[in-house]
């Protein structure tokens, strides 16, 4: 939108309309992000922003203060190209958090590791041999373990699935996605790898210098609109 | 001065958020856990307070932390609650339209039925009348466990009543539907579903069953707290839900 719009559509909104559209944002992102499902930004626009469209940065600047500051929340894009964004915690990760821990989280805790201490990259049929092995192919809590794996871990960005080049007939391997290395501590991993093996985490010492690596700058935070403002 | 929200607040909402529902006792424990991360203080009476805070912030958002009673063991539990959604269309993305009028109708079901409970041979038997596609008795079976998996009914025996999940987040909706329908409870003024009903004709009010074992403990001679008639029913024992919290 050219600057004669969007000082149109702040002319046109009041402060309360501002926080009400603000609300409505918020609504549908936590909605989304209570199944880790990416934000479009497109959808978002085209579903809720609607009018207030050419306010996007005023609305968004309201809405990433309500995470801050209400539920202690981040938005994070993590695709810069189709603007995905998704919700990461502020909030420092506790051991034993309260509540019941959630199974689902445990499993890919597990494939995480197997990924990491693989030094990045796991053939899916060797994540699947060795979950076959940990929890069989039907699992009364995850149901169906590969749907689980491929379909909702990849679609939470938890994990991604890369095709191996040159592989007759094709053949994929799963990576870190994007929300795991926001979100999933190298260093917890590399300790609960220790505990498991009753071995010290240092003796790993490739992974555990990635463990300890200072974090890469932060990522692109969260002001959606780059082009105007 | 507006109440300060902090971490604790904080973290107490995003546990609020991933846990559909939680009893009084996780969110005591929780209310502390999250007083004892953060170094805030934590005033053990002071749980409904600490909620207040919360929802001053979020009442912005049509969002809140919400109270009600288990009709099964007169438990406090609290749920987060949407009030822009307060119908059954919030639950539209787990569910398509058929299921959700299925879940609709054992609603009705429910509302209209003497003691809060419908049959499974009931409900199954309404998933033939289904205006928009009909469920087969299998994928209806399906339905409802998926219902009381997700919290949003319960089954005992064969026979389903709300859950405190449901009851708590679409109490709005369940007012605005059943307005004449309706019971309320004598005692504690909120909507009851099963509940012992005064036998005088000329009274009949309502009280939910653990309500009933709070008011009369200890009394000698239960008489209706409205017209003093003798109250008939068999009390349930306050150690009785005390039990079966207990084990569960
Ligand atoms: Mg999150
Ligand atoms: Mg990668
Ligand atoms: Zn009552
Ligand atoms: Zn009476």
């Amino acid at each position: 939108p050219s600057t004669s719009q969007v000082q149109r559509g702040l002319d046109k909104f009041t402060g309360s309309q501002m926080d009400q559209k603000a609300a409505e944002v918020i609504q549908y992102i936590l909605v989304k992000d209570q199944k880790k499902i990416p934000v479009r930004r497109a959808d978002l626009v085209k579903h809720v922003l609607k009018d207030y469209r050419y306010i996007y940065p005023e609305i968004m600047k309201r809405v990433l203060q309500t995470f801050d500051q209400v539920f202690g929340l981040k938005l994070v894009e993590i695709d810069t190209k189709n603007h995905l964004y998704i919700l990461i915690n502020k909030l420092e990760p506790q051991e034993g958090a309260a509540g019941p821990p959630n199974p689902k989280m445990g499993l890919l805790f597990v494939i995480l590791s197997l990924i990491f201490m693989k030094r990045g990259a796991v053939k899916e049929s060797e994540c699947f041999q060795c979950l076959l092995y940990i929890c069989g192919e039907r699992h009364e809590q995850f149901g169906d373990v590969k749907k689980l794996v491929t379909d909702e871990f990849v679609r939470q960005r938890y994990l991604e699935c890369v095709r191996i080049p040159h592989t007759e007939p094709v053949e994929f391997e799963f990576h870190w996605g994007q929300r795991a290395e926001l979100e999933v501590s190298k260093a917890k991993i590399l300790d609960f790898m220790g505990e498991l093996h009753n071995q010290d985490p240092q003796t790993w010492s490739q992974q555990y210098k990635e463990a300890h690596a200072p974090p890469p700058a932060a990522p692109s935070t969260s002001q959606p609109n780059h082009s105007q403002r | 001065m507006p109440p300060h929200l902090g971490d604790s607040h904080r973290r107490f909402l995003q546990s609020m958020m991933s846990n559909s529902v939680m009893d009084e006792q996780q969110a005591r424990a929780l209310y502390q856990h999250c007083c004892d991360i953060h170094k805030a203080q934590c005033v053990p009476d002071k749980l409904d307070d600490f909620i207040e805070t919360i929802n001053s912030k979020l009442q912005p958002m049509f969002m809140q932390i919400r109270k009600g009673m288990s009709e099964d063991n007169g438990q406090q539990y609290y749920a987060l609650v949407n009030m822009a959604e307060t119908d059954v269309t919030r639950m539209s993305s787990d569910y398509a339209d058929n299921e959700l009028e299925l879940f609709r109708k054992t609603m009705d079901l429910i509302v209209s039925s003497e003691n809060g409970k419908v049959s499974s041979t009931d409900v199954l038997n309404v998933a033939d009348t289904l205006t928009i596609k009909k469920l087969k008795k299998s994928e209806a079976e399906q339905v409802l466990n998926r219902l009381v998996q997700d919290k949003w009914l319960n089954e005992k025996r064969g026979e389903f009543s709300l859950s405190i999940k449901c009851i708590i987040e679409m109490e709005p909706y369940i007012r605005r539907m059943y307005e004449d329908q309706l019971k309320m409870c004598h005692i504690c003024h909120n909507v009851a579903f099963q509940c012992q009903i005064c036998d005088s004709p000329t009274c009949g009010i309502k009280i939910h069953n653990p309500c009933v074992a709070r008011y009369f403990k200890g009394r000698v001679e239960p008489r209706c707290p409205a017209c003093d008639e003798f109250w008939p029913y068999e009390i349930p024992g306050i150690s009785f839900y005390i039990s079966i919290y207990k084990s569960t």
